[in-house]
């Protein structure tokens, strides 16, 4: 029974791009008519230093079963080091989430330039693979519980 | 001529009850000295456990509306505790919500990295001074040739007042400031016009560091997080240029910064600035800025010099924040 549903679960990522590198590259996937996971909803935001872990949290909170996070690759932010201060708010999540009995890996952060709409669709499948492979994300339920 | 218009007026009925709290709300009540006087004499205490001998039955006997200010502490943790917050709630004109515990779950909110049963296992199997060979475990009900004796029901997670009962006002502190309390009963008794319903009164719109005096720069840079005995403190630099973390940055102001002048990083009791949802998240934020590294491996090795992220970034705010709780392995969910 247990295997049956999880044949059907098809994960919620919510997914943050910065405005630069990664929603261009994920736009260049997408006018390219490259297929991949339609499991990725895309917010876009200007930089993924503005990605306020309260973002990640309400994602997990509102149902999502995984947060995938993309910016410009190191040294190449718009905002010179937008990416780094993300790259350290991540570390950060990962262990705080952690804590909390969620699986870390349901947090990813990836460097997408504008030109690379191919491995913005491998990501995509990929983590759609890992958060499948990991199982619906119990938060909400937990909070539902509570309340 | 004023003070006749004072005898005059009806006195205030002001009532104050505990939920699941340390009873250090109550004492901070105690702790404005002399001018409980000035209390006394323009408001009865109708309702205070502490104090006064008054049972659940004269608080049931009460018309609704009759209490006029009530002052709960401590997080919602049994089922007494809720049964008194949603009664108070029909029997006061204003609830307040005192305290971090009754503001955002406080100290007892941590209780919200466990569940009912890891708690009962420890407290009632596994302590180290515990001998409980039968396994006898707090049951609400309980039979005895007598009758039936009833305990509260212990919950599965820590609420916060919030959470049960609509609240008019939030005072925070662990405890709330004493003389924050007597500007707030003053301006009630003065009959002055009220902030708007549900805000924090009693405290600052702005942040701890607004208030601090300690030295600050803006190149806050740090290569190691310390934990305040592991470093000697010179009493002038802000702590977290120090690298001792200080919940300052996303903390009110409005306690009269207690700990930093006590030479002790501020824990962040008095609950976060306005419009912030998450002070652990906004936290987070704050201090992975400050994080002096753009490698990887540094940043996880400067990281692991903070000892317990979640414990120390929502010390006081566990059941408010977003997540909650702990997700448990085999929490009571279908």
């Amino acid at each position: 029974m247990r295997r049956l549903n999880m044949e059907k679960f098809e994960p919620k990522i919510i997914s943050f791009l910065c405005n630069w590198c990664s929603y261009t590259g994920a736009d260049l996937a997408g006018t390219s008519r490259m297929k991949y996971a339609h499991n990725i909803r895309i917010i876009r935001v200007m930089c993924s230093g503005r990605v306020d872990p309260t973002f990640v949290l309400k994602s997990f909170r509102e149902g999502a079963d995984g947060v995938l996070i993309c910016g410009c690759h190191p040294g190449d932010c718009h905002y010179h080091e937008g990416n780094y201060k993300c790259m350290r708010r991540v570390e950060f999540l990962k262990r705080y989430i952690k804590q909390m009995g969620i699986d870390e890996r349901r947090i990813r952060l990836e460097w997408i330039s504008a030109s690379e709409g191919k491995q913005f669709a491998a990501l995509a499948d990929e983590m759609r693979e890992q958060i499948a492979s990991l199982g619906p994300c119990r938060v909400r339920k937990v909070i539902e519980n509570v309340s | 001529m004023e003070k006749g218009k004072k005898a005059k007026k009806e006195k205030l009925k002001l009532a104050i009850y505990w939920g699941a709290a340390c009873g250090g709300c109550c004492v901070s009540v105690l702790d404005v000295h002399e001018r409980l006087l000035e209390i006394v004499a323009s408001a009865d205490l109708v309702f205070w456990p502490l104090a006064l001998d008054i049972k659940y039955k004269d608080v049931e006997e009460m018309p609704d509306g009759f209490i006029d200010v009530c002052l709960f502490n401590g997080a919602i943790r049994n089922s007494e505790n809720e049964l008194m917050a949603v009664l108070l709630r029909q029997k006061s004109k204003i609830l307040v919500a005192y305290g971090s515990c009754a503001h955002m779950g406080g100290i007892p909110g941590l209780a919200n990295f466990h569940d009912r049963d890891s708690i009962f296992e420890r407290v009632y199997m596994d302590t180290e001074s515990t001998i409980n060979p039968e396994k006898i475990t707090p049951r609400p009900r309980f039979e005895i040739p007598e009758g039936e004796l009833e305990l509260p029901a212990f919950y599965n997670d820590v609420l916060t007042l919030g959470s049960i009962a609509c609240v008019d006002y939030y005072i925070p502190g662990c405890p709330p400031e004493s003389e924050r309390l007597m500007e707030v009963f003053r301006a009630i008794v003065s009959g002055a016009e009220l902030p708007y319903k549900e805000s924090v009164i009693g405290a600052l719109d702005k942040s701890q560091c607004d208030e601090c005096k300690r030295t600050k720069t803006d190149n806050k840079s740090v290569k190691k997080f310390y934990r305040p005995w592991e470093i000697e403190d010179d009493g002038e630099t802000c702590f977290l240029e120090q690298g001792v973390l200080c919940m300052g940055p996303a903390t009110r102001g409005g306690c009269g910064v207690r700990c930093i002048e006590g030479n002790a990083p501020c824990r962040g009791c008095y609950g976060p600035p306005p419009d912030v949802t998450d002070p652990g998240a906004k936290m987070m934020s704050a201090i992975a800025t400050m994080v002096d590294s753009n490698d990887p491996e540094e940043i996880n090795m400067i990281l692991n010099s903070i000892e317990d992220i979640a414990g120390t970034f929502y010390r006081f705010s566990l059941p408010a924040s977003i997540l909650r709780r702990k997700v448990m392995e085999e929490t009571n969910v279908d």
